[in-house]
């Protein structure tokens, strides 16, 4: 052996034979659980492509032989949803844009105002109005129910007299607005929470070249915190989408028959019990009610994991 | 009538006094450095003087005109934060602009006065580019450049170099003295590097928990401090400090500095002190900065009063421009400045001398200089 060779002889790698058992044992894990978890969505995919004969005759993994749209343009636009005369569920699915946009908007602006309030402007006891916020997010949604209809009941008797008054309700009683107000106050605790921990960390020095500059409350706010408060908003904005939209009880308490939103007549389309159970109408309806949340997922989701990391450790 | 004025300003928090009734005027075009260890009140100071934080009591007056109780955008100050505090959404013009654009001023009128502050500070090839895109130095004259182009009556810097490397802290120094000397304005700056307080500085006020221990130009400060915390403080290496007393003969009076085991070392008293007060036996403490100790050769020859003593060495620190060598005296540590081509060796015995046209006494009981 010559001396060349002791040079660019490579080292041996250590214990190559056991890291490669190591990867298949993590690959294999890994793929497994992802079939796992994609199998429940491919047989939805697959059975809402199928024919109705085809679903109930055949095997639930089976390819569909004549793949149809049908389902889905009957899921949208035909189909019978509970008891109401309307037609398919897209008259609920813009129920719930109507009522996830202003929610998720207003309870993230909200929010943001809050902390910034909770750490840029404190005042005397902002600890404890900081602390009963976060005991909202402790409370189950089924507790706040029966308050909740109590006030929303007001908010109908106003929305009545505004109407014998002028002949409209400024919103007042509107199921869709009442929805809009729930989820903005209980979603109120945890956009404060998130943007109070965002903002605590904030630079403070920023705040005060800013007021030297002459900004004002509302200015800082919006030209210096806003801007540079991203991650934290992209995590607000789909944690409060997903929570707002996936909702089920404030949607069945407080809006009924049409106005109800899109979880609701998924409920009542699945659950019908007069006719065939259209199963492949069913798997449409579902995949279109959980599409935008995995829309939002799909284009802020790394955003989301940035964002619960910010803050967390300096720099 | 004084430009900037502070009369028995006071601040606690809760029950905590942080500032305990200050005292200060600056001229216009003054160079007014705040210095003091960590948590000394010298931050607060110059945050009162923002208005970035309230008064307990006294008075604050920049122009003769009150401004306690403005807030900190009508106080025409302009500040630079330690951690420079640019907008990081905004681009360097952006930045620069935006004091002049919350006060309503015209777009074209804003974008000169960038301009002309951009090309002063050798900005222009930065304005399109954001905060993170700059380098600390960039960024520190980013700073400044937000301050200058409002033209405030007082700036305002907090610690502006020490997030700074070493070289680009004393070219930075060097950017702001000339700034300084360029525009002539009326500056108050915060630091705790006293080489910045002396090199910058038309007066330095020393602050130590909350009070001030003495005012006056860096010359004043670092040769007749005021007291034994000032002495110490200012100079690097510090001022080396003695014990010794007083003897009186004739009426003329002279320190003695006892030592073990070998002669005291006598001298008359430093012509810096009052005479009259030192009684025999009186007990003092003698300062003597290091470049007043030296070998015998390299004694100033302008000096009037020298006295040598003779000691072992015990460290030799070359520095590059001098040598710094150690002795102690009777127990003491004293640090000598020596040219740096002189042959002194750890453990040779050496003849120092002690140039006391610089040297200082101070009392033991007041810590006061005498």
């Amino acid at each position: 052996m010559t001396a060349a060779d002791l040079v660019v002889a490579p080292p041996p790698r250590p214990r190559s034979g056991q890291s490669v058992i190591t990867r298949v044992v993590i690959y294999g894990l890994l793929f497994f659980f992802a079939v796992i978890y994609l199998v429940p969505l491919i047989v939805m995919v697959m059975t809402s492509l199928k024919p109705l004969d085809e679903v109930t005759g055949g095997n639930m993994f089976a390819l569909p032989k004549s793949a149809t749209f049908a389902p889905w343009t009957r899921a949208w636009g035909e189909a019978a949803i509970g008891v109401s005369d309307t037609a398919g569920i897209s008259g609920y699915f813009m129920n719930s844009i109507k009522m996830v946009v202003p929610a998720v908007l207003i309870s993230t602006l909200l929010g943001a105002l809050n902390g910034y309030v909770l750490t840029k402007w404190r005042f005397p006891g902002h600890k404890l109005v900081f602390g009963m916020m976060l005991f909202a997010c402790f409370i189950p949604f089924q507790s706040v129910i029966i308050p909740m209809a109590v006030i929303l009941g007001l908010l109908g008797q106003i929305g009545n007299q505004l109407i014998d008054a002028t002949g409209f309700s400024f919103g007042f009683g509107n199921p869709t607005v009442n929805l809009v107000i729930c989820h903005v106050v209980y979603g109120l605790g945890f956009t404060t929470l998130f943007f109070r921990n965002y903002y605590e960390a904030f630079p403070t020095e920023l705040v005060k070249a800013a007021m030297i500059d002459g900004a004002g409350f509302f200015q800082i706010f919006r030209r210096v915190l806003l801007p540079n408060s991203m991650p934290i908003i992209i995590v607000t904005v789909i944690y409060q989408f997903t929570n707002i939209w996936n909702d089920f009880l404030f949607g069945s308490t407080f809006a009924a028959g049409d106005q109800s939103p899109m979880t609701v007549a998924l409920n009542n389309l699945v659950n019908t019990s007069t006719g065939v159970v259209e199963y492949n109408v069913n798997m449409a309806a579902a995949i279109i009610a959980a599409a935008p949340t995995l829309f939002v997922y799909v284009v802020a989701g790394r955003y989301f994991v940035r964002g619960l990391m910010a803050g967390a450790v300096k720099g | 009538m004084a430009f900037l004025e502070i009369s028995g300003l006071r601040k606690r928090f809760g029950s905590l006094e942080v500032l305990k009734g200050i005292d200060l005027t600056l001229d216009k075009g003054g160079f007014l450095v705040l210095i003091g260890p960590s948590g000394c009140g010298k931050s607060t100071l110059l945050s009162t003087i923002a208005g970035l934080e309230t008064i307990s009591a006294g008075e604050i007056r920049i122009e003769g005109q009150r401004i306690n109780d403005l807030h900190p955008s009508k106080r025409d100050i302009a500040m630079v934060f330690q951690s420079y505090a640019l907008y990081p959404n905004m681009t360097v013009a952006e930045n620069m602009a935006f004091g002049m654009e919350m006060r309503g001023v015209a777009k074209p009128e804003r974008e000169k006065a960038v301009a002309e502050v951009a090309k002063t500070l050798q900005l222009e090839h930065l304005l399109k580019r954001r905060p993170s895109q700059l380098s600390g130095g960039q960024r520190q004259r980013v700073a400044m450049g937000r301050a200058l182009v409002r033209e405030p009556r007082v700036f305002l810097f907090d610690e502006p170099l020490s997030n700074l490397d070493a070289k680009l802290r004393v070219d930075m120094r060097v950017e702001i003295k000339r700034l300084h000397q360029r525009t002539g304005a009326t500056i108050v700056y915060v630091t705790h590097d006293q080489i910045e307080a002396m090199t910058l500085a038309t007066r330095i006020a020393v602050l130590k928990d909350g009070e001030l221990q003495q005012v006056g130009t860096p010359y004043e400060v670092y040769n007749t401090p005021a007291n034994l915390f000032v002495a110490d403080f200012m100079g690097s290496p510090s001022m080396n400090l003695l014990e010794g007393r007083v003897s009186r003969s004739n009426g003329a009076a002279s320190v003695v500095i006892e030592r073990a085991g070998t002669v005291p070392i006598a001298f008359p008293a430093p012509t810096s002190a009052n005479v009259e007060k030192l009684s025999e036996g009186a007990r003092v403490i003698f300062g003597i900065r290091p470049e007043a100790v030296s070998d015998p050769e390299s004694v100033n020859a302008k000096s009037k009063s020298v006295t040598t003593f003779t000691s072992d060495v015990e460290i030799v620190e070359p520095a590059g421009s001098d040598t710094f060598v150690v002795t102690s005296i009777a127990g003491k540590e004293v640090t000598a400045r020596m040219r740096a081509d002189s042959d002194i060796r750890v453990g040779q015995s050496q003849v120092f001398a002690l140039n006391l046209d610089k040297a200082v006494l101070f009392d033991p009981a007041t810590t006061h200089r005498i």
